[in-house]
């Protein structure tokens, strides 16, 4: 195709659910491209010789080359050329920030609209999915080396993936009773169906990772346990930041407040959102208010309206531009009717005689000098209080580092908030132990997860390849 | 044998099943006063129970439920040999066993479970043990025998009096603290309602306690802080930072308010099993333990 062609080429769109519709359902928002649009739209790829787009994807997923099997209708082969260094595309052509990593550096986004590498990436994996042929890779010689890694969240699914390709043993732990860590727990099934999570876990299964439910570690095993008895080489660590951050205001431990982790865990994975099925209840609530203005507010006010309250509100204090949530998550709770009290801040939440949420008071602020998140500070404006209507308050506002694992070791170093600390690979301050994901960043992507799991399964291989030295040890350089 | 196959399953008092579950990496790992979640069916709950007593040897835990909820119903009418699809634990933080003389539990109903396994670690170290049975009825004291076997002394009492002293726990706790013979610290376990008057006792004589919680959970990991209690003016996961808490400091009237939160959810779930025939409504449940009873298929050693 002439350049001149591809420039004419406009950026294709998914069709998607009618808002109006889908805020009475749980099924997928958009519902991709088709063969038609996908070649299209891959098409419009210059094929630049400098691939600026790699440089913005924390997996190096080969964008140029996928693009251009897509481009000869190559789908299932595009779909092995991404997986090459993506363990889990379906899921990242959903839910990665495209718009600050990959399309971002996109040579078309200088003068128009960037390629949708997302939505091309999405497409390649649903496809393979779809044709039911998935093609598990020739296994690789056995190292003899055995792997423990400490949750299935992305960075724990990434990390075993790329250490099972290169021939070690691999055994997944999981505290919860199905694999995926906050992509089942958190990431609602409209945004993210489970059954694509399972699909990528499985590939995981059938290329040899042993998957164990149901494990506490720091509980059932600890990481000592795991290399002096259970014969591990080398652990990972991707718990996740699975602690809720709470207010601390009052009337928090009233009936109907939650942290968006249990809002989100009882509507997802415990299945809430089976109504008339499931066991697990959910207060369901008319009024429902959301504090924050993440992806996780976002998530949780549109898990609201589904579940069918009359109104879900948004405080948030600051306005929508320091918003952290993803543009297309605003967009989508805007199109369902979310309502956005900006500039508000909670002062306290009201409760009944019986202890059940009824209202929550809130405070006016404005907009004063930037913060050091660069972001600016929101300014309190004294007596501006009032009530708002409320019978279910939704705390989400982040989530920190939780200390049920890190508690048991002694000998991790941890920083003054209770992350581990660990190099740029990984490695941490105990010889043979690697973490990565939001237990050492905070809560952070998806991808960002996949990408530390990546980093680190390589450092793993690297290290568990050396040869030991004299004392029978290997080196462990770990300097911060 | 295979993993959370329930090997004995029995109805011990009106609506209380005993059951031995095998679970040999609980069992070997688990200590005094910790508690494990499980899961019955795909689209069921989660939910805690506690453990009254375990052998690590032979890989099995014991468990005391009283039917209640969808699941604990869904729970106790698994037949022995069937395997409980999700069971995760050892959860929580053991109870601190002290080096004390004298010790004071304070049971009732199925809270009777961590009493046992608490009271035998510290009779393990000679401990004097003292419990204070409760129920209201002679009929509902399920698990006397472990309690009567573990206790130097055993105190019981039902509301209707048909067994033991007539009257509630905290008559026969306040008798005991009065007499005079000293009491380093009152365990504590059972309803929510019961451990409130029994911390009530032991706050006005300025007796320390302990008290093992039983919020709702979700994960039981500290993910999801559903089982928050005050205790102290402060904010505490039960789930990771109990379930013991000292009980004269816990916010009991809190506990029992979010303990009522699904109450009505919970009923239509319930109502929901019953009309779909996935679980047995109370008589045909009845019936079908009276057959197995007949067909002498108990086996508890």
């Amino acid at each position: 195709m002439e350049m001149k062609e591809r420039l004419k080429i406009p950026r294709q769109k998914m069709s998607g659910q009618d808002p109006k519709e889908r805020i009475h359902n749980f099924q997928e928002v958009p519902t991709g491209l088709t063969e038609e649009q996908a070649i299209l739209e891959a098409n419009r790829c210059l094929q630049c010789k400098h691939q600026p787009c790699i440089k913005g994807c924390p997996v190096k997923v080969k964008i140029p080359e996928f693009i251009s099997l897509m481009a000869q209708g190559k789908f299932m082969e595009a779909a092995w050329k991404i997986k090459e260094t993506n363990s889990l595309p379906a899921v990242c052509g959903r839910v990665c920030p495209q718009e600050i990593q990959c399309e971002v550096e996109c040579v078309r986004g200088k003068t128009g609209e960037p390629v949708a590498i997302g939505y091309l990436e999405r497409f390649a994996a649903d496809y393979e999915r779809n044709q039911g042929k998935i093609v598990i890779p020739e296994k690789v010689p056995t190292t003899g080396k055995k792997v423990a890694v400490v949750g299935s969240g992305p960075s724990g699914l990434t990390a075993a993936g790329d250490l099972i390709k290169l021939g070690h043993e691999v055994v997944i732990f999981e505290a919860l009773h199905k694999p995926g860590g906050v992509l089942v727990y958190g990431i609602p099934e409209f945004r993210l169906p489970k059954e694509i999570v399972f699909a990528e876990v499985d590939y995981l299964k059938k290329q040899g990772v042993e998957l164990k439910l149901n494990k506490v570690i720091g509980q059932a095993r600890t990481i000592d346990e795991f290399m002096t008895e259970d014969g591990f080489d080398a652990v990972f660590i991707g718990v996740g930041a699975g602690l809720p951050i709470f207010m601390k205001i009052p009337g928090e431990n009233l009936i109907g407040v939650y942290s968006a982790n249990e809002y989100l865990t009882r509507a997802n994975l415990m299945k809430a959102y089976l109504k008339d099925k499931a066991d697990t209840p959910i207060i369901k609530g008319r009024n429902v208010t959301v504090i924050g203005g993440g992806n996780v507010a976002m998530d949780s006010l549109r898990t609201a309206l589904r579940l069918g309250a009359d109104n879900a509100y948004c405080v948030y204090r600051r306005t929508r531009t320091e918003m952290p949530a993803r543009n297309e998550e605003i967009e989508h709770a805007e199109q369902e009717g979310v309502k956005f009290n900006f500039l508000r801040n909670p002062v306290r939440i009201i409760g009944d005689d019986n202890g059940w949420v009824k209202g929550m008071e809130v405070m006016k602020m404005k907009l004063g000098e930037p913060d050091s998140s660069c972001r600016r500070r929101p300014v309190p404006i004294p007596g501006s209080e009032y009530i708002i209507e409320t019978d279910v308050v939704i705390v989400a506002i982040g989530a920190g580092p939780n200390p049920l694992l890190t508690s048991t070791m002694k000998d991790l170093k941890l920083n003054r908030w209770g992350y581990i600390v660990a190099d740029e690979v990984g490695r941490t301050s105990k010889p043979g132990v690697w973490a990565g994901g939001d237990i050492v960043t905070g809560a952070a992507t998806v991808i960002l997860a996949a990408g530390a799991g990546k980093k680190a399964a390589q450092s793993i291989h690297e290290w568990l390849m050396q040869e030991p030295g004299k004392d029978g040890e290997r080196e462990w350089p770990f300097d911060l | 044998m295979q993993v959370n196959e329930i090997l004995l399953n029995r109805n011990v008092a009106p609506e209380v099943f005993e059951m031995r579950v095998y679970c040999p990496d609980v069992a070997k790992k688990i200590k005094p006063g910790q508690f494990i979640i499980i899961r019955v069916i795909e689209e069921g709950e989660r939910i805690p129970l506690s453990v009254g007593d375990y052998d690590p040897e032979k890989g099995t835990l014991d468990l005391l439920i009283r039917e209640i909820g969808v699941t604990t119903k869904r729970l106790v009418q698994m037949d022995v040999g069937s395997v409980i699809p999700d069971i995760v634990g050892p959860l929580g933080r053991p109870t601190e066993i002290l080096e004390i003389k004298h010790l004071m539990c304070v049971g009732g109903g199925v809270g009777i479970a961590p009493v046992n396994v608490v009271a035998k670690a510290y009779r393990a170290q000679g401990t004097h043990i003292t419990t204070i049975f409760g129920a209201r009825s002679s009929n509902l004291l399920a698990w006397k025998d472990r309690v009567l076997d573990v206790s130097d002394e055993t105190i019981i009492t039902t509301d209707d009096g048909s067994e033991g002293i007539k009257g509630v726990v905290t008559v026969a706790l306040e008798e005991e603290i009065t007499s005079g013979r000293p009491i380093d610290l009152v365990f504590i376990a059972g309803p929510a309602i019961m451990m409130k008057f029994v911390a009530e006792v032991t706050k006005k004589y300025n007796v320390s306690s302990i008290a093992s919680l039983n919020p709702i959970m979700v994960d039981g990991t500290g993910m999801c802080g559903g089982c928050r209690v005050t205790v102290g003016g402060v904010t505490k996961f039960a789930c990771v930072d109990g379930p013991d808490f000292d009980g004269n400091a816990v916010d009991f009237d809190e506990l029992l308010a979010r303990q009522r939160t699904y109450i009505v959810d919970e009923k239509e779930a319930l109502e929901r099993a019953y009309a779909s025939g996935e679980i047995l409504t109370p008589e045909k449940h009845k019936c079908k333990l009276e057959e197995q009873c007949r067909e002498g298929a108990e086996a508890w050693k």
